[in-house]
């Protein structure tokens, strides 16, 4: 028997392991966090060993460590380098291939969409992958690769139980508690996963683990773990009037100063979750083969506002400018969300640190709001 | 370039030799190189020259001495499409040090009958002399985007060799970043792409091979790196290694020092 949707659950943690033969019985690619040169990134894992157990993480701005202790944990640690549009909207994808022999000849019609089950997707991450549904495959330009990626996806959410320095979540309300939808969401205990079931495929990967109904201890054990992480998490952003706010303040010379201490390498924008853009490039060899690839692309790179006549951000500050306008106060008109949910990648990975919550600050000081 | 063989010459100038071993180091492609194109003139491969005007030049190397500075105007006459490659052509390369420095002090150093050399003062970029159709960065010279450029021009497109920073592959490729993660001094955000963020890859600090990029701003990284204890001279060392005599890279090494104690 299997439990019913949206049951809670509980299952021993060695079970997972179950899980992930299940989900892998059913052809689906597992992927994860898993430790890579210093960071908990994202993965192809096979076996729960191969996540993170025991593994944290410490973020500060411009900074993260990944640290190893003795406690037994599997999701212990926040967001790292990675988020899940590397799966859903990879960096590179082949969109064709054509030889040129006198005619143009198509030898690859794109690439067969993977698909794939997600282990361990934040309640940010989730929310971010909400957002780039809204622009990939619920508006009037559907990409036909997320859309199949995206569809044929299993998502194992996993709740929050710590929180970082960079976390802002509760502030853009996307977490640290998993909603929306998802096909399992995980709560981790010392010594269960205590599991909310999103769908009927999330009922069936429980096949053959020792799931039972969580009581009640478990499920309040749950809540306070979640709720540790909530109380962790000291960045803010006040969201009320912010849109308005930054287009009020076009002009403000905070934008200069803080394009002063930016480097302009576009880190930002390309571990941001919800960031999509992307050019094409052609490339060649010498044979005549072809290839057409779809790469991610920044709005800090100079060729992106390139246009025909000149360039319509010449200036880094426009560039600045531009990427948090759009995500906090564009992306709401055009896709009817915030383009921000409050990961702090773009935080931790600015290699001088810079800190978007504290610039959004200095805003609101300056503003009348 | 739409005739039958197009002539490639390749020539060296101040340089190690390097990025003309990435030529060679197309072992994969070289035959259907040698099948594209008349190598006509590229002495470290073959010793048949065949004479110009040659449809695309490689010009590895500096200018540092007389002799050097009168033969690329003779080359560049003698070309259509004139290709510096690598961080000597591009900028000076290391030998750019002595631009800084009295060089006699060097030679009276080095050499043991100094009144045998006779060079120039400075080492300078191929630009600085003649007209430059393109400039591939690097040190040495990355061998898949050699070929893209060959393979573009064949076909009469323009190459495609991105201007944006190292952080912009790091990311594609998914290498979580050193100085982040591991507290690496990296400068991949001042640097040209080009090499795959080769050395990030492998968990070392970019050390700007491929100079700066488009929108490098090594004084602001500078001041972040400061911040993080490491010494000025340390800084200037670094970004004087390989492309020191780039014009960002020099103006930036050049307040640093004058705010050095």
């Amino acid at each position: 028997m299997l439990p019913r949707v949206s049951a809670t659950v509980a299952i021993p943690k060695p079970d997972l392991q179950q899980v992930f033969d299940n989900l892998r019985g059913s052809r689906l690619r597992l992927i994860g966090p898993t430790v890579v040169d210093g960071a908990i990134a994202l993965g192809e894992i096979e076996r729960t060993e191969q996540l993170p157990i025991g593994w944290s993480d410490e973020q500060q701005p411009g900074r993260y460590r990944a640290k190893h202790g003795a406690e037994k944990t599997y999701f212990a640690f926040n967001v790292g380098p990675h988020s899940w549009r590397r799966f859903l909207h990879p960096p590179r994808l082949t969109l064709f291939s054509a030889k040129a022999n006198g005619k143009m000849t198509i030898e690859h019609d794109g690439e067969e969409p993977p698909r794939y089950a997600f282990i361990g997707v934040r309640a940010c991450d989730l929310q971010a992958i909400a957002v780039q549904d809204r622009v990939l495959m619920n508006g009037s330009y559907r990409d036909p690769q997320y859309v199949a990626r995206r569809s044929n996806a299993f998502i194992l959410a996993v709740n929050c139980t710590k929180a970082s320095s960079t976390c802002f979540c509760t502030s853009m309300q996307s977490g640290p508690r998993v909603t929306g939808a998802f096909d399992l969401a995980a709560t981790e205990l010392p010594d269960v996963f205590v599991l909310d079931v999103g769908s009927e495929a999330g009922s069936q990967v429980l096949e053959g683990t020792s799931w039972a109904p969580a009581n009640a201890f478990d499920v309040g054990r749950a809540t306070e773990a979640v709720q540790k992480a909530e109380r962790q998490i000291t960045r803010e952003v006040r969201t009320d009037h912010l849109g308005s706010l930054l287009f009020e303040h076009l002009e403000s010379p905070l934008w200069k100063e803080v394009s002063g201490r930016c480097l302009g390498c576009g880190n930002c924008t390309m571990v941001c979750p919800t960031c999509f853009c992307t050019t094409v490039v052609d490339t060649i060899d010498l044979s005549g083969r072809s290839e057409r690839i779809r790469v991610w692309d920044s709005c800090y790179t100079t060729d992106f506002s390139h246009v025909h006549g000149g360039n319509i951000r010449p200036s880094l500050r426009a560039r600045y400018r531009q990427w948090v306008t759009h995500k906090f106060a564009a992306w709401r008109e055009q896709f009817g969300v915030s383009g921000c949910v409050g990961c702090g990648r773009c935080i931790t990975w600015c290699p001088v640190g810079i800190d978007i919550t504290e610039v959004l600050k200095a805003f609101r000081s300056t503003g009348v709001k | 370039m739409n005739q039958a063989r197009p002539k490639v010459a390749v020539y060296k100038f101040s340089s190690c030799d390097g990025c003309q071993l990435a030529i060679l180091c197309l072992e994969d492609e070289l035959l259907t190189l040698a099948e594209k194109v008349d190598i006509a003139n590229f002495l470290e491969a073959r010793s048949r020259v065949v004479d110009g005007p040659y449809d695309i030049t490689f010009v590895e190397g500096s200018i540092t001495t007389e002799e050097e500075r009168e033969r690329i105007q003779r080359i560049r006459e003698n070309s259509k499409y004139l290709v510096a490659i690598g961080a000597c052509a591009v900028s000076g390369g290391i030998q750019a040090l002595r631009n800084w420095i009295h060089v006699d002090a060097f030679v009276q150093a080095i050499y043991a009958t100094p009144e045998h050399i006779h060079t120039l003062a400075t080492s300078t970029p191929i630009a600085d002399h003649v007209h430059v159709d393109l400039e591939l960065s690097g040190c040495p010279v990355n061998k898949r985007q050699l070929l893209t450029v060959i393979a573009s021009l064949l076909r009469g497109r323009i190459p495609d060799v991105p201007p944006y920073a190292v952080c912009i592959d790091c990311k594609l490729n998914g290498t979580p970043c050193v100085m982040v993660a591991q507290d690496v001094v990296c400068l991949g955000p001042l640097t040209r792409t080009g090499c795959d963020a080769l050395c990030p890859s492998f968990g070392r600090g970019c050390y700007g091979c491929f100079g700066p990029s488009d929108m490098s701003k090594p004084e602001t990284l500078a001041e972040h790196l400061k911040g993080r204890r490491t010494a000025t001279p340390e800084i200037i060392r670094r970004l004087r290694g390989i492309n020191g005599w780039s014009p960002k890279f020099r103006a930036a090494t050049e307040k640093l020092e004058k705010t050095t104690p």
